[in-house]
């Protein structure tokens, strides 16, 4: 089980945008480059990418909760 | 000389201490959001205090020295790696040419300081290298750095490595943070209630703090003192007849959510504001993450004096240990 981190502080999304899923479910197939979830900061979404392979396993950290930097977003098997 | 950008990070741009003079053209100081963090850098490598460094804000960059050098690191937390290897921030290291800078999480704080010996030398603009990217001025073409962009230094011989600063003389952030306010001109707009709820109560910092304002929420909304709107000021209770902004300056548009103006703000606008921010807790709004609890705490003039005071010792002891 490998958890995916936060890069920087400021508030997580599992969507990408409020009408729509989640990036990812539980058993899909990830890869290195997929987006797993956005970070809002200064106006700004920044895509979280996953950096590992595997299978999604789950979100840790919920939709819209603020995280710091370092913070384990979701986890991959 | 040059830094080569090979990564980015989020807004990257070069600062020096800002150019004065032009607020009431309406273009604003601009520069660190942390001066002291940006002068010790600066002290660390042998550089003039107000040389232009590097600013980040939240996630470091990579940057590969292609000529031997010494940099130093100053402000927020975030391990510093050369070539993967981790070295202490605070501190004048010596760099190879070739090797790269990157850096892990932030741990705490918000920016980061990266000062290399000669300085960046991209050309000043009304005297001053530091971004601005809405006006389009300083910096690489007036934007914040890119990937591929490559940054002149000057000429130096840097300073000594090894040489740090003690952890005494660098500011950190308490929790909640504590902000100084000397109320201002336009607190009377506001109930003696209202007041007493902006002073009393736990704020946050909202995610979309930049370089032109921070803001805050999680407070209450501010009930006005009832009024006839004067000329021009419009209907909304929050307006005013247009004025100056100073930096540091808080204004409440509606009465909702506070913003503290800071290096890359407008001069002047149509909104009250409550007081401001007294200039020796600017540096420590730069280092404020976002979601931050933050308490504003009433203070007099001669109280903000004494504070700043208090910071030109502290700047002082590091121009001692360093010179």
């Amino acid at each position: 089980m490998t958890e995916i981190p936060s890069p920087l502080p400021g508030t997580f999304y599992q969507k990408p945008a409020p009408d729509q899923p989640p990036f990812k479910a539980t058993g899909d197939a990830v890869a290195a480059d997929d987006t797993i979830g956005l970070v809002e900061v200064m106006k700004t979404f920044i895509e979280v990418k996953a950096e590992v392979t595997g299978s999604f396993a789950g979100y840790i950290a919920e939709d819209a909760a603020p995280v710091q930097a370092g913070d384990p977003l979701a986890k991959v098997k | 000389m040059t830094l080569k950008i090979v990564k980015p990070g989020l807004a990257t741009s070069i600062q020096d201490l800002g150019r004065p003079g032009y607020f009431h053209l309406g273009i604003p100081m601009g520069g660190a959001m942390d001066r002291l963090a940006l002068r010790a850098a600066n002290l660390l490598v042998g550089n003039d205090e107000g040389a232009a460094c590097l600013e980040a804000a939240f996630l470091g960059p990579e940057v590969e020295f292609t000529a031997p050098a010494t940099i130093a690191i100053t402000g927020a937390t975030m391990p510093v790696k050369i070539d993967g290897a981790e070295h202490p921030g605070w501190t004048a290291i010596a760099v190879k040419a070739g090797q790269v800078l990157s850096f892990g999480y932030l741990k705490a704080g918000a920016r980061i300081y990266i000062a290399v010996s000669g300085g960046i030398a991209t050309p000043p603009a009304l005297g001053s290298r530091s971004t601005y990217p809405i006006g389009a001025l300083g910096g690489v073409e007036g934007r914040a750095v890119q990937a591929g962009d490559e940054l002149p230094v000057g000429a130096a011989d840097g300073a000594q490595a090894g040489r740090s600063i003690a952890p005494d003389l660098r500011r950190a952030v308490s929790r909640p943070a504590e902000l100084r306010v000397l109320p201002g001109l336009y607190v009377h707009r506001i109930t003696d209630e209202a007041r007493a709820r902006f002073f009393g109560e736990e704020w946050k910092v909202a995610p979309e703090a930049d370089r032109m304002g921070v803001r805050f929420r999680g407070g209450s909304q501010m009930d006005f003192v009832p009024r006839t709107p004067p000329f021009g000021a419009g209907s909304d209770p929050s307006n005013i007849v247009d004025g100056c902004y100073s930096y540091g300056s808080i204004q409440v548009p509606s009465g909702t959510e506070p913003i503290v103006l800071h290096r890359d703000a407008v001069s002047g606008g149509g909104y009250f504001t409550i007081g401001a921010v007294i200039s020796a807790d600017m540096d420590l709004i730069g280092q404020l993450q976002p979601h931050t609890p933050v308490h504003f705490v009433p203070v007099t003039m001669a109280t903000a004096l004494a504070a700043r005071a208090e910071r030109r010792a502290v700047l002082n002891r590091i121009r001692e240990a360093l010179g």
